[in-house]
């Protein structure tokens, strides 16, 4: 194992880390919901009239992120990088994006419904549902960059 | 309403921290899920620093029996690791590993008009209608699940 330290950024990961924390614990303590957004997403898919107006605000919000990001924060919003020759061309990212909401919806959460908010509330569950995604997202990436060699 | 505005308050800062630490990179996520290369360790950092600031009030919300503003608190009754867990985790583990993307950082990339993003996106929520229409029926009617 040899560490990127020029990609290392512990205090942004860390800020960014606690607005999160921040935003799940005042979702939780004002409307009493779990800020689990494969959850959020998947209650969207079929409508309710108690839970799809918080829903649908709730997901509004991440779509507007980034543009109020843009407009309050100097510099701009830093730009993401994805290369389909990255071990994930267009084929990848489709199966990719298929096997996230099955898996997500199955499991009843991903990494904000088990990471965040299943391990802060101590859960095991959680986080047996949390080693289990990051050791095949350890060996999903091992697989595609090392053995296939992309 | 005043549920309504609260949701898209958290949504607004749940969106600046998955932009803020990184998550919201693709290719930065790929960094931190290859241990074997050039390993970028910082998103550990992000579930730390995410747990860490909500374990004190979830501990408080479990005191308590409504929310603010008088909803009822989730009902964490649902303990068991069952295979359905485990096999939904390991797809989600794959899905992510292939894409660098969970489902957070998809939405705020399809916000962002980032092409990957809004891909992603597309297929996740295909995904997720299959689960709805078929998948459900077959595991929740046995466990009786949500």
């Amino acid at each position: 194992m040899i560490i990127d330290w020029n990609h290392f950024s512990p205090w942004s990961a860390l800020t960014g880390g606690a607005l999160i924390g921040l935003a799940a614990s005042l979702l939780l303590l004002a409307n009493g919901r779990i800020a689990g957004v494969s959850g959020i997403l998947g209650g969207l898919l079929r409508l309710d009239e108690n839970d799809t107006p918080w829903q649908a605000a709730f997901v509004a919000g991440l779509l507007f992120a980034p543009a109020l990001w843009a407009i309050l924060m100097p510099g701009g919003l830093p730009l993401p990088s994805f290369t389909p020759e990255d071990g994930a061309g267009w084929g990848a990212l489709i199966l990719g994006g298929l096997l996230v909401g099955i898996g997500t919806r199955l499991a009843n959460g991903c990494t904000s419904g088990h990471g965040v908010c299943g391990l802060a509330r101590l859960s095991v569950r959680s986080l047996a549902a949390v080693l289990v995604f990051m050791a095949f997202g350890f060996l999903t990436v091992f697989v595609v960059r090392h053995i296939l060699g992309n | 309403m005043a549920k309504t505005l609260v949701a898209l308050l958290s949504g607004l800062i749940f969106g600046f921290g998955l932009i803020a630490s990184g998550m919201s990179n693709p290719g930065k996520v790929k960094g931190f899920l290859d241990l074997a290369g050039q390993w970028d360790p910082s998103l550990a950092l992000v579930m730390a620093g995410a747990c860490g600031v909500a374990l004190v009030p979830f501990a408080w919300a479990r005191q308590r029996t409504t929310s603010w503003l008088g909803a009822a608190m989730p009902d964490n009754s649902l303990q068991s690791i069952d295979r359905r867990l485990l096999i939904g985790s390991a797809l989600f583990g794959v899905g992510w590993g292939l894409s660098g993307f969970c489902p957070g950082p998809a939405v705020v990339g399809l916000g962002a008009g980032y092409q990957p993003g809004i891909v992603f996106v597309i297929a996740m929520l295909l995904g997720m209608v299959t689960f709805e229409w078929r998948l459900r029926r077959g595991v929740a009617g046995a466990r009786g699940d949500e």
